[in-house]
């Protein structure tokens, strides 16, 4: 092991992030990283490794047993604590708003694992910020949707244009004060109960 | 409509968060002035650490887990403090069907009688030892719960040695009958609704039951950030003043129902209706047909279950003590005593002239029946509360009740 390089075990049952956090590892320098999903015979792979650092996102529900497991099992042989250092409580709060845990080893110091902390919580952020995004354009998808089904109700009910029916969507959505989605699912709900207006 | 106080709880999907979630979801909670946020979580260690860097106020917690947290036990610790216990009792010791087998081939039956079981369970052990098999393998939620200290007491008494003579392990509760079925472990020690459900798919049978082992013993609290609590002491009277009344409102039987109904909903429990019944009303399935009533097994609200004893607290720092997880010292024994607030219970309850134990502690054992005890004006009902192998614990005499401890 070069005097740079730490030996990392990445826990994650999301394989997307998983590889993220594991490409900025690498990015950084950091050659020996390994990357489990599944914590089933973690112990063993736990012995082989001998892991410096231990990441594990908080959303795993293994986190007592694994924890549990660095405290006291003969496979983990050398004591593993958690976090950087009880004294940095910034770089706590950031780990857990991040929804990250870090466990090194006893004796390594601050400044060796401080970067690898950084590193994760930075991608787990931005990895939650992609999931964000993207659950947003497929609600802004959905919502598109729903609307132009609602529009064609409106055009085949009360023989209006497309704008029309577009412009009653958005007056009855502000005087409702709710958004012309939430409108649109209402018509579309309404029409669905009142029968086979919307069939073709 | 905006409320005089917010507060943000933390709670983990088992049935005994209850208490915490009807608080906010029956009304109790907002009566009191109080906007209840939950929040549902995967970990103990996430409660925890939550709970430490201020994102909960309170949060549901395994009794002994505020103790191990003002004790430095664990990694990211803050100092928690127990104002309100959120009930008795609870769990059960489920095994899977071939050590059943084995323990039926050594005496158990069916009667979840902790001595018998526990006889049977040893022979079998022992016979395994002696054939080279490897040890049985037992599941607790965490290491500092109270499954994981009746497990081991039950075995103990038992003449098994839980560190040497099987191996304990931590399993999270919604994945322990799973893990059963999969022969990764071979019993495990969790509340319910998570040994029915091991019933329920036929791969599992209860052997014994908390309620048997120790009678009306402690299980979870609510745990609060101690500097919130200094912080925002009207916060806290009204919440436990909510909580207090959804306490009473989740014993009575006329609202099982609707209780059942309303934790069976998938961002609380999650589990049908129907599989929290035992819990609810005793009647447990034990496996292979048999039905069993356990008297008391599990209460939200009788018998002063809401009350912090400092009894309970110290009892808990007596196997911490037992298992080796920290040595018994004056000061951390102090710490263990000043954990659990009967104080902060009674302040805020005294207004509503309800019944109020008298003291801060108790001796644990020594009721045989059911006893009406003098109190703040109204009658209270307290006891039995039986440990199964006739033990007494007196809070006063803890160096002789660690000195008179046996590993196994």
């Amino acid at each position: 092991m070069s005097a740079g390089s730490l030996t990392i075990l990445v826990v994650d049952e999301n394989r997307i992030r998983a590889s993220i956090i594991e490409a900025g590892l690498r990015d950084a320098g950091h050659l020996e990283v390994t990357v489990v999903h599944d914590v089933a015979g973690i112990a063993k792979r736990i012995a082989e490794i001998e892991p410096d650092v231990i990441v594990i996102d908080l959303e795993n529900p293994n986190r007592d047993m694994l924890e549990n497991m660095f405290q006291l099992s003969r496979a983990v042989k050398r004591p593993i604590a958690m976090f950087v250092d009880r004294s940095d409580q910034a770089s706590i709060e950031a780990a857990v708003d991040a929804g990250v845990s870090a466990y090194v080893v006893d004796g390594l110091k601050k400044e060796r694992i401080k970067p690898i902390l950084d590193m994760a919580i930075s991608r787990f952020n931005a990895f939650s910020r992609m999931a964000r995004e993207l659950e947003e354009a497929r609600s802004e998808l959905e919502n598109r949707k729903v609307i132009d089904r609602a529009k064609g109700i409106l055009m085949k009910s009360r023989g209006l244009s497309e704008e029309a029916a577009y412009a009653l969507l958005r007056k009855t959505a502000m005087n409702q004060n709710r958004k012309i989605a939430d409108i649109a699912q209402s018509l579309v709900t309404a029409a669905g109960l009142l029968g086979p207006l919307e069939g073709e | 409509m905006s409320m005089a106080h917010e507060i943000t709880a933390g709670f983990m999907p088992l049935f005994d968060s209850a208490v915490l979630v009807a608080a906010g979801e029956m009304g109790f909670a907002a009566r009191e002035g109080i906007e209840l946020k939950l929040q549902r979580e995967t970990s103990w260690a996430n409660i925890r650490d939550r709970i430490a860097i201020g994102h909960f106020d309170v949060a549901h917690m395994l009794g002994p887990m505020p103790l191990a947290c003002s004790l430095g036990l664990t990694p990211l610790a803050s100092e928690t403090i127990v104002p309100f216990s959120l009930g008795l009792g609870g769990n059960c010791v489920t095994v899977s069907n071939a050590v059943w087998d084995g323990m039926t081939a050594r005496g158990a039956s069916p009667d979840l009688d902790p001595a018998r079981a526990g006889a049977a369970l040893g022979a079998l052990i022992r016979e395994r030892a002696g054939a080279g098999s490897e040890p049985l393998r037992f599941a607790v939620v965490h290491p500092h719960s109270g499954h994981n200290y009746e497990l081991r007491y039950w075995l103990a008494a038992c003449g098994i040695d839980p560190d040497r003579e099987i191996e304990v392990v931590i399993v999270p509760p919604p994945f322990m009958a799973d893990a059963l079925a999969a022969g990764r472990i071979d019993g495990y020690c969790v509340g319910e609704p998570w040994n029915s459900a091991a019933v329920a798919a036929g791969t599992g049978q209860i052997v014994t039951v908390k309620a048997l082992l120790w009678r009306n013993s402690p299980e979870k609290v609510i745990g609060v950030r101690k500097v919130w609590a200094e912080e925002n002491p009207d916060a806290l009277a009204a919440l436990l003043r909510a909580l207090h009344h959804s306490a009473r409102w989740c014993q009575d039987p006329a609202n099982r129902g609707e209780l059942a109904a309303l934790m069976a909903r998938p961002d609380f429990l999650g589990q049908p209706a129907a599989i929290q019944m035992p819990a609810l009303t005793g009647r447990l399935q034990l496996g292979g047909g048999v039905e069993r009533n356990v008297e008391d097994f599990f209460l939200p609200f009788d018998k002063a279950a809401n009350f912090p004893w400092k009894s309970h607290a110290l009892w808990f720092y007596t196997q911490m003590v037992r298992w080796g997880q920290l040595p018994h010292t004056p000061q951390n024994l102090a710490i263990a005593r000043d954990c659990y607030r009967p104080d902060l219970y009674r302040s805020a309850l005294k207004p509503l002239g309800v019944a109020l134990p008298g003291a801060n502690a108790k001796v644990e054992g020594a009721l045989k029946t059911a006893t009406p005890v003098g109190s703040a004006g109204a009658s209270l009902v307290l006891g039995p509360d039986g440990f199964f192998d006739g033990q007494i614990f007196d809070p006063d005499r803890v160096d002789a009740y660690i000195a008179g401890q046996k590993r196994a």
